[in-house]
């Protein structure tokens, strides 16, 4: 299929199975998916321009899908996502500045490529010791007579005093989340762990799910599943603001974005009917891989001196 | 237990069948009405093409979930 915005030819069973795979990790986890996608759309000719900004406009539409599903069962916070999409912006102009003065100093390459690794593999190994670690302490825990059905939405962390004790810091304005079922959260903590979050996103690419679902979870004390679905729903935010300014300096192929969404629509709702079944420590065990995998797709680039 | 995955897998299948039949007419309709109007507003008009790629991306999502969402429910329905 000739796709005359970019002026490339691709097969849209290809571009469907790319956004029917992130779809599923991105319903499930919370996550753009752009470490996988981005290579991806590269794979079959597309300029990296073209890469990073459609890929964007897919994360638009598949966050849509994803976030009204996870809405459905009750897993979004709108008010936190608000709030937090405002952090974002923010931080992904800072590292989109960050990245400017890189490239003047003319090091942009190998900074990125080792901060990202540095960051990656510090979120699965701290996450394979937390959730590992809730999980052994949930299993003696379990009262006798009790069953391991369904889980609820109620959450464990083996971080939670650290957790409680930064709800505790108390800095005006407190925001109470009731949806989430926190009573007050300082809402420079929320625009902080959405600064952050954006600031990655910005310097490494994406929408930086991968860092920002972990914040909620860990630093603002977010149920995983809420954690899951209001991250999406501030994809949304985020991500059409990433669109938009990507698509005036066109970078964006709208055709490809929309035939990658077909099959993501569909991915992200299995994605998100799924996290029903799965307790919150585990989510957080599965998700391990993915930054894992993000910082051996960087590991790759550096030693062979090319992007894929 | 074996009987209620056959069931589930079966729904799925159909689900998906249906779902690829529907979306190769979209391609067709939409797509191949849409492309060459979308070039050429990339080309002049950036702006207005920023806004209504956003707005294609957004309104398309919602019409698939809607889609897809009626799908489960009317092929979950008969199944049970």
């Amino acid at each position: 299929m000739f796709f005359p915005i970019s002026g490339t030819h691709i097969s849209p069973i290809y571009l469907i199975l790319v956004g029917f795979i992130v779809g599923i990790l991105g319903g499930f986890f919370g996550v753009g998916g752009s470490f996988i996608a981005g290579p991806a759309l590269r794979l079959v000719g597309l300029d990296w321009n073209f890469a990073v900004g459609t890929d964007l406009a897919h994360i638009v539409g598949k966050s849509v899908v994803a976030a009204r599903r996870h809405r459905a069962l009750g897993n979004v916070d709108l008010k936190l996502g608000l709030i937090m999409a405002l952090g974002t912006i923010a931080g992904a102009e800072v590292g989109a500045q960050a990245i400017q003065m890189l490239k003047r100093a003319g090091h942009v390459n190998f900074v990125v490529s080792v901060v990202a690794v540095i960051i990656y593999s510090g979120i699965s190994i701290f996450m394979i010791w937390e959730s590992r670690k809730t999980l052994i302490w949930q299993k003696k825990r379990l009262p006798r007579g009790s069953t391991r059905g369904a889980p609820s939405k109620k959450d464990y962390s083996a971080f939670g005093p650290v957790t409680r004790a930064i709800q505790g810091l108390n800095i005006w304005p407190m925001i109470p989340l009731p949806t989430s079922g926190i009573k007050g959260v300082s809402l420079w903590m929320i625009l902080m762990v959405a600064f952050v979050g954006g600031f990655f996103g910005g310097f490494l690419g994406g929408g930086a799910g991968y860092i920002r679902m972990p914040s909620m979870v860990y630093i603002l004390g977010i149920p995983t599943h809420l954690a899951v679905g209001t991250d999406l729903f501030e994809i949304i935010i985020s991500a059409s603001y990433g669109t938009f300014s990507h698509a005036i300096k066109g970078n964006v192929d709208i055709l490809i974005a929309l035939v990658m969404n077909t099959g993501a629509a569909i991915g992200a709702q299995i994605g998100a009917i799924s996290t029903q079944y799965f307790a919150g420590p585990k989510i957080r065990l599965a998700f391990v891989p993915l930054p894992l995998l993000g910082a051996a797709i960087v590991i790759y680039t550096l030693f062979a001196g090319h992007k894929l | 237990m074996k009987n209620e995955a056959a069931k589930t897998l079966r729904a799925f299948a159909i689900e998906l069948t249906i779902y690829a039949v529907l979306v190769t007419v979209y391609f067709f309709l939409v797509l191949h009405l849409l492309g060459t109007w979308l070039n050429g507003l990339e080309i002049h008009h950036r702006y207005t093409y920023a806004a209504v790629a956003i707005l294609l991306i957004i309104g398309q999502a919602v019409l698939l979930e809607t889609l897809t969402t009626f799908l489960i429910r009317i092929i979950r329905g008969r199944s049970e």
